[in-house]
């Protein structure tokens, strides 16, 4: 018997698993197994593409070229989406109305995670009278139905904002108003489900250990709290995106939203169903773009939740 | 439970006090209500200035707020115009229930504004709430008992697609299906516009006619929600010990269905229901501007477009108390329901 020698195979139990994947592949084939998330995230990149990439094929000036003799006219293959009620040309349109409306839905989407994230952390962290007061706050806030009070802030700030000029384009001033009243209006969701986090994590050793080593308290809320809890906050701003495209849509068919002459989806739909028996297509396509928008986000947040945080599905 | 009431209760009056102090900031610039008193004319600059005195409008705003919840019979205000107070006010101020006077049709009381459109909003919204749960409580569960067939998976894309649609384009494509274009097909057509057709009056027929539309476009969006819901508590009630049990036990299909699943999954929509029911009060505004129905969210609209102060401050508090009783409400029906939740 020579202790030295090998001839007796050994099972090794490094030889028979395989070594365990980092953690973002296991978020990523999680993310992958979503066939509706896939579906979502190339629509939602052909629409990005769409109004993006139409800017370099149609310049700004024909889509706002007023031509009142063509006005109200069928889909034909000049103007494949037809034209609205001064002869612009819808196709045009939607491609510019769509580049405002996702940078709409974007930006007002991080306000409200900007808020959120501040708001839910102080109110998580610090606990006691400050963690009571902005909860009461917060709930003051959620109590209230969120189209009401976007109402009601669009006509506080509706008088008189100038037109911006940025990068050689004029915008009105109205989306950053929308932009603003949106966030501001969205962030309780959001303070809630980071608090919630905060006083979960709060708790941990590990940051017990960095208080105790003097860690300031900004760098343990930012550097040390704050990354544990992305998930949730990951998919509640994809949500929040197709929320906030959605809004604007909503109070610009009201009439408060975004004002002429910036185009957005929901601006076309103003006062389309006035011409609901002739024009169909006036309403039709801004509307059919929403949805599909919205559609492709939810879808793409279902398959980020899924990947990020597998224990918060219930079904 | 009675502690836990109470306590929930008494709990509410502060957020109360808070949500009607933000609204009424908010208000205090939204639109100018002098504007359009002096009828077709714009207002005189001595009768603008009398009106502010008249109506209060020219006092510090925490005075105002004062006023608005104590009424000011208490205080003396200048009618008169010779600089000294002399007269006491007439209003009794909410916390006696006395939401004020409208500002833009003068001098009728809120209270009576309000009561006229209520009613209409809330035939609307009970009625789609009624077709909402009866909806998905049908597909939620044959969806949940066949899952995975070819019609579990048309109405999850269905619901999914439901659920992301802005409710004004179903309500647009609804009222181009049905109406524009069943006229034009020469079929009996859905009327779209207003409660009921002037010619004919207000007869409980016309109402319902003129009721499809709406209630339809309303009720596709929350019944794609509820309906996913409903199929997922239910799959995971079907997956209990309990059920299996039953089955093995050799009970009928149906009475497994609805008497032991059924039961225990419908107890969560209590909730949801319970949460969504007051919302639906302030959240058909684009509803009713889309089908001319006469409603609380026209009446928002069109009075925070004039900036009327009492009246949009009224619906807006009774909404905030309709939500807030509502969640004490349904805290409380839940635990009834539920006999394993005790509150302390």
């Amino acid at each position: 018997m020579n202790p030295s020698s090998n001839t007796i195979p050994q099972f090794i139990v490094e030889e028979v698993e395989p070594p365990p994947l980092p953690l973002s592949q296991l978020t990523w084939r999680r993310f992958v197994r979503h066939k509706m998330a896939i579906f979502g995230l190339i629509v939602l990149s052909m629409l990005v593409f769409y109004s993006f990439g139409g800017g370099f094929f149609v310049s700004e000036a024909y889509a706002n070229k007023t031509n009142t003799s063509l006005r109200l006219d069928a889909p034909v293959a000049a103007h494949p989406f037809g034209t609205d009620t001064v002869g612009r040309d819808i196709l045009a349109r939607t491609m510019y109305g769509g580049q405002i409306s996702i940078l709409i839905g974007l930006t007002a989407a991080s306000v409200e995670v900007l808020l959120g994230i501040l708001i839910g952390a102080i109110a998580g962290y610090y606990g006691g009278w400050i963690d009571n007061i902005l909860m009461r706050f917060t709930e003051a806030m959620l109590n209230i139905p969120q189209i009401l009070l976007l109402i009601i802030m669009a006509k506080f700030f509706s008088s008189n904002v100038p037109n911006i000029q940025l990068l050689g384009r004029t915008y009105s001033g109205s989306v950053v108003v929308i932009i603003l009243i949106i966030g501001l209006t969205s962030w309780p969701y959001l303070a809630r489900i980071v608090r919630a986090e905060f006083l979960s994590i709060k708790e941990r050793e590990f940051i017990l250990a960095a208080r105790a080593t003097g860690t300031p308290t900004w760098e343990i809320i930012f550097k040390h709290i704050l990354p544990n809890c992305i998930a949730p906050i990951v998919v509640s701003a994809t949500l929040g995106v197709a929320n906030a495209i959605s809004l604007e849509a909503y109070i610009s068919f009201l009439g408060m939203g975004v004002r002429a002459p910036t185009a957005t989806w929901g601006n076309m739909l103003e006062g389309a169903y006035n011409y609901i028996e002739t024009a169909y297509w006036l309403w039709f396509f801004p509307g059919i773009l929403i949805v599909l928008i919205v559609l492709s986000i939810n879808f793409l947040g279902d398959g980020l939740r899924d990947a990020l945080d597998p224990r918060s599905r219930t079904a | 439970m009675a502690r836990y009431i109470i306590r929930r209760l008494l709990q509410a009056i502060p957020l109360l006090f808070i949500i009607s102090l933000v609204l009424f900031v908010i208000m205090q610039k939204v639109g100018d209500p002098i504007a359009t008193m002096g009828g077709r004319s714009v207002t005189r600059a001595a009768d603008r200035e009398r009106l502010t005195r008249q109506l209060g409008l020219d006092k510090p705003i925490y005075l105002q707020y004062i006023y608005w919840l104590a009424g000011n019979d208490w205080a003396l205000t200048d009618m008169n115009g010779d600089g000294t107070p002399e007269t006491y006010g007439t209003r009794h101020g909410v916390l006696r229930g006395d939401f004020g006077t409208s500002l833009v049709k003068v001098g009728k009381p809120v209270i009576e504004v309000i009561w006229e459109r209520l009613p209409n909003t809330l035939l609307l919204m009970v009625t789609s709430e009624i077709v909402i749960i009866l909806g998905a409580l049908i597909v939620g569960v044959y969806s949940a008992l066949r899952q995975y067939s070819l019609l579990d998976n048309i109405m999850t894309g269905v619901s999914f697609v439901g659920y992301s649609m802005p409710i004004f384009f179903i309500a647009l494509s609804s009222i181009y299906i049905f109406s524009v274009n069943f006229k034009r097909w020469g079929l009996p057509y859905l009327p779209t516009v207003g409660m009921f057709d002037p010619k004919v009056g207000q007869t409980a027929g016309q109402v319902i006619l003129h009721m499809i539309l709406p209630v339809f476009s309303i009720a596709f969006i929350s019944f794609a929600a509820y309906s996913r819901y409903i199929r997922s508590t239910m799959l995971e009630v079907l997956g209990q010990d309990y059920i299996r049990t039953a089955r093995a036990k050799g009970l009928p299909k149906r009475e497994i269905t609805f008497i032991h699943a059924l039961k225990n999954a419908a107890l969560p929509i209590v909730t949801v229901v319970g949460l969504d029911l007051p919302l639906l009060l302030g959240g058909a505004v684009v509803t009713e501007r889309i089908f001319a129905w006469p409603g609380m969210g026209r009446l928002f609209l069109d009075h925070v477009e004039r900036g009327d102060t009492p009246v949009v401050m009224g619906i807006l508090m009774l909404i905030a108390v309709a939500v807030v009783a509502f969640q004490i409400l349904t805290d409380v029906v839940y635990a009834w329901l539920d006999p394993r939740i005790r509150y302390s």
